[in-house]
């Protein structure tokens, strides 16, 4: 038996091998190196590799940086907040009311648009949103507005409606397979011994998709703190977030070590909320496993 | 009567939210079709004009074949690593298989940004000339956790009792493979093809970062969308590569389904 176990964990590792170096190679390798260059200098193009922690200083005190990276955390912020609730009726609805055999239908086509070029798609809310953009000129065409509404291009706004936008299917889907393991006879003895159908939603099915709530959460919140197409095309100066400032600092500023300190900075700051977010939660995780 | 009129009322929910996601899309073929050069309405009249001019680019002929070829390579490449990953993962156990699995499937939560700029930084630093090549190798990165999420479900429906009588009628586990596992995770394989094609070719950061002067398709549309009198052009583009990649996505599903059915096993909904 322990012979068969182990020719098994052989076999398994050897067919592992390869994505893992691959992993291994193009994944780790470079994220160690964006971490030892957050602790060098660049002068030109020559790179100093003498150990330094002015980057860090340098990215916690500037103003620019700061805000930049405050900002982009209360727009991921608002973004996974406005796009779980958003799309928790939908996962419900899908999974409670949708028949059995249409299910799969209803996910398909939630998750097309999500195949669908990201750049057009993004581009598309600018014509939307803009000044002469579809929803200004068809408010004035219906009379409704005089003039074009300002307040949904260019800023914090037009940013977050675009990635809620874009991000949508990330939060149905790990919240419709949550929904759909809850067993079904726990919500019927809810209502046997008492509980209304509110009460029982609150009572049983939330609690039980949490777990979904929370991998939704976080699936859109990590992306979009990194997020570069959406602020650069409709947030103007006023949108812009840190991985703007990181392309800069790559190919403009050719100042690649102050670009690998924030994109460092980004990572750990996202990293902690996480764990944070998941701590909180845990007792709705526990007894998954 | 109350749960219907419930239900009344998420379906509604439903209805409007689809449209809300759809919204975009819809609009690309209406400005495709007007003649006016500025989008916006009140639309002006029919034209396929904007089609027309797309034949013309060259610019653009190069990088759709720039995309079509990265892509094409970044799908074989990404569902091999793929087919490897999700068998390992869905038949053996072996030591430290959480965190390999986690580190292989961790470019499906980490910023694309992130990946794009160690990669830079790690080419720039051997010599590596940035080329297609190089997209290649970031694109096959993002590409394989799809492709094992998809795989995973189709290797792990496999009946384990199918290989152990193939074994004892005397094949070898090669034999077994080809012969039993791979018809049978053939719709998963095609499937994972079609969806890391697509994201290959909708892929811009990475590309972005990585390209050098191998422009690919979103690469070319970026530089575009600064001319607003080109944006009826891009407008007619991206009418045909969202038809494109709807197609593909049928093909796809398609694909899955007869997967499902063919293993015998119940239908769960979607590719995540």
């Amino acid at each position: 038996m322990t012979d068969l176990r182990t020719s098994g964990a052989r076999r398994g590792l050897a067919l592992i091998s390869a994505p893992l170096l691959y992993a291994v190679l193009l994944l780790a390798a470079p994220m160690a190196a964006i971490l030892a260059f957050s602790f060098w200098t660049q002068d030109y193009l020559t790179i100093d590799k003498s150990f330094t922690l002015t980057n860090y200083r340098e990215a916690f005190t500037d103003p620019i940086y700061r805000e930049l990276m405050i900002r982009s955390l209360k727009i991921a912020g608002l973004v996974t907040l406005v796009t779980v609730l958003l799309a928790f009726p939908v996962a419900y609805f899908i999974s409670f009311h949708v028949p059995a055999g249409r299910k799969s239908l209803w996910i398909f086509l939630v998750t097309i648009p999500f195949w669908t070029s990201y750049l057009i798609r993004v581009f598309l809310w600018k014509v939307i949103l803009g000044y002469n953009g579809v929803l200004n000129s068809g408010l004035i065409g219906l009379g409704l507005i005089d003039e074009p509404l300002t307040v949904i291009l260019y800023n914090f706004n037009a940013v977050v409606i675009t990635l809620a936008h874009a991000f949508a299917p990330f939060a149905i889907l790990p919240i419709f397979v949550s929904l759909e393991r809850i067993d079904r006879s726990l919500l019927e003895a809810a209502q046997d011994l008492g509980e209304t159908r509110l009460s029982a939603f609150f009572r049983v099915t939330l609690p039980l998709a949490m777990p979904g709530v929370v991998a939704a959460s976080l699936i859109v919140f990590i992306p979009t703190i990194g997020d570069y197409v959406t602020p650069r095309l409709v947030g103007g100066p006023g949108g812009l977030m840190i991985a703007n400032m990181i392309q800069t600092q790559f190919l403009k500023l050719n100042n690649a070590p102050m670009g690998a300190t924030l994109a460092v900075v980004a990572m750990v700051i996202v990293t902690i909320i996480a764990l944070i977010f998941v701590a909180l939660n845990r007792r709705y995780l526990r007894g998954r496993s | 009567m109350s749960a219907l009129f419930r239900g009344g009322w998420l379906r509604l929910y439903a209805a409007l939210y689809l449209v809300f996601l759809y919204l975009p899309i819809l609009l690309l073929p209406i400005f495709a079709f007007n003649s006016s050069t500025v989008i916006a309405f009140p639309l002006s009249s029919f034209t396929t004009e904007w089609f027309a001019q797309l034949v013309e680019v060259e610019a653009l002929h190069a990088a759709v074949l720039t995309s079509v070829r990265i892509a094409l390579i970044t799908a074989a490449v990404s569902t091999l690593l793929g087919i490897c990953a999700a068998r390992a993962a869905a038949r053996y156990r072996f030591p430290g298989k959480g965190g390999i699995m986690g580190l292989i499937m961790l470019p499906l939560v980490l910023p694309e940004i992130i990946v794009a700029v160690s990669l830079l930084v790690v080419f720039l630093q051997l010599g590596l000339q940035l080329s297609s090549l190089t997209v290649i190798l970031g694109h096959v990165l993002i590409c394989t956790p799809f492709s094992i999420a998809i795989l995973n479900s189709a290797f792990q429906s496999l009946d384990v009792s199918l290989e152990e009588a193939a074994i004892d009628l005397g094949e070898n586990s090669w034999g077994v493979f080809r012969l039993i596992v791979l018809p049978l995770v053939m719709p998963g394989i095609i499937s994972s093809l079609l969806i890391a094609f697509t994201i290959s070719m909708d892929e811009f950061i990475i590309a972005f970062f990585l390209s050098g002067s191998d422009a690919t398709l979103p690469v070319y549309l970026w530089g575009q969308l600064r001319f607003p009198q080109r944006l009826p052009v891009v407008m007619a583009l991206g009418t045909i590569l969202v038809s494109l990649s709807i197609l593909l996505l049928i093909l796809a599903e398609w694909a899955r389904r007869r997967g499902v059915r063919k293993r015998g096993g119940a239908e769960t909904g979607g590719f995540l």
